[in-house]
């Protein structure tokens, strides 16, 4: 059974979180609503899996973020899930880059309501996968320009998947193909966009990520 | 005597009743106040230019002066009229400006800001430097030089006038002969002609005073006038005032904003939450299944379209990390491809980000609902003292202020800081919308 620490300054959300994570098997160790009290439980309890909003008090935009890359600072294979009131590339980047770059999740708020999803998205994390959430693959991919146009419509589709954090065997499943189909369509992609092959999702997470992210001329 | 706008002396010449009017008894009061006041500050500025006096005098009394002592007089001379004719240029055309309404009924505005901050030192510096200080310098000149020579036009004449009208009554009293003019008379029947000329002579000198009044009014006028400063004055005014009121529903927004989502979209949230664990934990085959499923859909688009109310209100992203990330949140939404292009060292203040954000915004909104473009562009560049905002599209052209596509808001939100929007959409495009923006080093 996971032990998480929860991290949210709206009550009303905390405790809804509570709820849902112990209704899908969790054991909430401890629920807090700042950052220094998140330091504080995550030092007490030392959880399997760190849930925080990135918005948090005592401070800035990003306290919750910040608490989350420095405990994966000190302990760097700690999984973290970080909720995110918007869309911001350098918070997912941030997060891919800390600690061992496993075992990290960076989601929107609104997706804790398809409550089946979510805690499957935990579980990911909790077992060492990166998990992006969709909206800001989507919208990375809208920025991005050719040789992403370069990639036929099947392509950008395993692309998407790919950067939510998705191992080879998941987007087959998603896409209702066989894995050997991916591995190749995974193979064209990372060509088509000069990256280097690799078959460490977590890597290959964070190369794409980094592509995508990178500004065109 | 009609009740006509009879505004300065020009307007009262046009009058056919002219004679029968105040007029040129005004114009005569001026020319006599003239002479006084030129008199009460002939001594102040011959004190002021006593130097140059000197110079002047020591030409004519010895024909020449050593060069040394012309040189230094004349500079003494300059520096007193700098320093000193201001000081009494100043109060004289305060006066003055009170007496032109003799010949002219517009008030002469006259109000003067010199912008608060700064030292005595430095608002003393202002009014030198200020260009109406020297106009009021050239008026008292002006005063001096050509006050006395009018004064002395129509009063020779008015003696003449004065003389050949009275002749007859003259030679009949004194006895004598007198020389008029053109030859001399003895008796007051040879005398009549010339007094003949004599009366018709003060009607048109009533005419000729007015003339040379009214134009030394309108001189004065142009040297007394200030409006460049009180339009200045005025306007500084209401464009602060504009500004408090920009800057009050900016604070009000953001305030709302703050509330709904600490308050309404929690509670969204929340509630959109309980039904899903609902949803999922309903057998699927209950009779309450599909309706927790429709409720719970129903939910999530709320929590959506509430979300994005909420941000048409005020984007969170926009006070949490600034302009170029809440300008790339802006084209993700839009419904074409829009590439941005701003990098920023640092943050801008606060009033210039929400006014670069909402300009980008509206001028993005127009490219979907008008241009028919596929694809747009924006570009944030700082250069020194400015921020410019550039958004640009291959649609179709031909936007048009006046269409009310929000053209007109954008100008106002701008002009607001200060700023200013300049617009390029020639009929099959491109367009492009700009936003210059000053902004403090």
């Amino acid at each position: 059974m996971s032990r998480v620490v929860i991290a949210e300054d709206s009550v009303l959300l905390r405790e809804g979180l509570v709820g849902l994570l112990e209704r899908f098997g969790f054991e909430v160790v401890a629920a807090v609503g700042d950052a220094d009290e998140l330091r504080k439980a995550v030092s007490t309890h030392r959880p399997d899996l760190v849930v925080t909003d990135i918005r948090m008090p005592p401070g800035s935009s990003d306290e919750g973020l910040r608490a989350a890359v420095e405990l994966r600072r000190e302990c760097p294979d700690l999984p973290v899930v970080v909720l995110s009131q918007y869309v911001e590339q350098s918070y997912a980047a941030d997060l891919l880059d800390s600690g061992s770059g496993r075992g990290v999740g960076y989601l929107l708020k609104d997706r804790v309501v398809d409550v089946a999803e979510f805690a499957e998205a935990l579980r990911r994390v909790a077992g060492g996968d990166c998990v992006v959430d969709p909206e800001v693959v989507r919208q990375l991919l809208r920025r991005a320009e050719d040789p992403v146009a370069r990639l036929s419509a099947r392509e950008r589709e395993v692309l998407a998947l790919l950067a939510e954090g998705r191992s080879n065997a998941a987007i087959a499943r998603q896409l209702v193909v066989s894995e050997a189909a991916v591995g190749k369509h995974v193979g064209n992609i990372l060509a088509k966009l000069e990256l280097p092959p690799d078959e460490d999702s977590h890597r290959r997470v964070r190369a794409v990520l980094a592509y995508l992210r990178a500004p065109r001329p | 005597m009609t009740n006509e706008t009879l505004v300065t002396g020009w307007d009262a010449l046009r009058r056919p009743r002219f004679l029968l009017t105040l007029w040129p008894w005004r114009a005569a009061a001026h020319l006599l106040s003239t002479v006084v006041v030129a008199s009460v500050v002939a001594p102040v500025a011959m004190f002021i230019a006593l130097p140059w006096l000197l110079v002047v005098i020591g030409f004519t009394e010895r024909g020449q002066v050593a060069l040394l002592l012309v040189g230094s007089g004349l500079f003494a001379g300059a520096a007193m009229v700098l320093l000193l004719g201001p000081l009494l240029a100043a109060p004289l055309a305060m006066f003055e400006r009170l007496r032109l309404r003799l010949i002219d009924d517009r008030p002469v505005p006259a109000i003067r800001q010199f912008r608060q901050g700064g030292s005595l030192a430095v608002t003393v510096w202002r009014w030198y430097a200020d260009p109406a200080t020297w106009r009021e310098v050239g008026y008292a000149a002006w005063l001096l030089v050509v006050g006395p020579l009018l004064a002395m036009l129509i009063g020779g004449l008015a003696m003449v006038a004065g003389v050949l009208a009275v002749s007859p009554a003259l030679i009949a009293l004194d006895g004598g002969a007198i020389s008029l003019g053109l030859g001399t008379v003895d008796t007051p029947l040879a005398a009549l002609p010339y007094s003949v000329v004599g009366v018709l002579l003060i009607p048109f000198l009533a005419y000729l005073t007015t003339v040379l009044v009214a134009g030394f009014g309108t001189v004065s006028r142009a040297l007394l006038h200030t409006p460049a400063e009180q339009v200045w004055a005025e306007l500084t005014e209401v464009s602060q005032s504009r500004a408090r009121l920009a800057d009050t529903y900016a604070a009000e927004r953001r305030q709302l904003e703050r509330d709904l989502h600490d308050g309404a979209q929690q509670r969204l949230v929340s509630l959109t939450l309980q039904l899903g664990m609902a949803r999922h934990d309903l057998p699927a085959d209950s009779p309450a299944a599909t309706a927790i499923e429709g409720a719970h859909e129903q939910a999530k688009e709320l929590l959506t379209e509430f979300r994005d109310l909420v941000l048409g209100i005020y984007p969170k992203v926009l006070g949490d990390l600034g302009l170029p990330a809440a300008l790339r949140t802006v084209a993700d939404r839009a419904t074409v491809p829009v590439r941005v292009d701003a990098v920023l060292s640092e943050r801008l203040p606060r009033q210039l980000e929400e006014t670069g954000y909402f300009v980008v915004s509206e001028a993005l909104t127009n490219v979907a609902k008008h241009s028919g473009a596929t694809a747009a562009e924006v570009r944030v560049a700082r250069t020194p003292g400015l921020v410019t905002l550039e958004v640009r599209d291959d649609g179709r052209g031909g936007a048009d202020p006046a269409g009310g596509s929000g053209l007109v808001g954008l100008a106002d939100r701008t002009a607001v800081v200060g700023g200013r929007i300049l617009l390029s959409s020639p009929p099959g495009g491109p367009t492009v919308i700009r936003a210059e923006l000053p902004c403090p080093e």
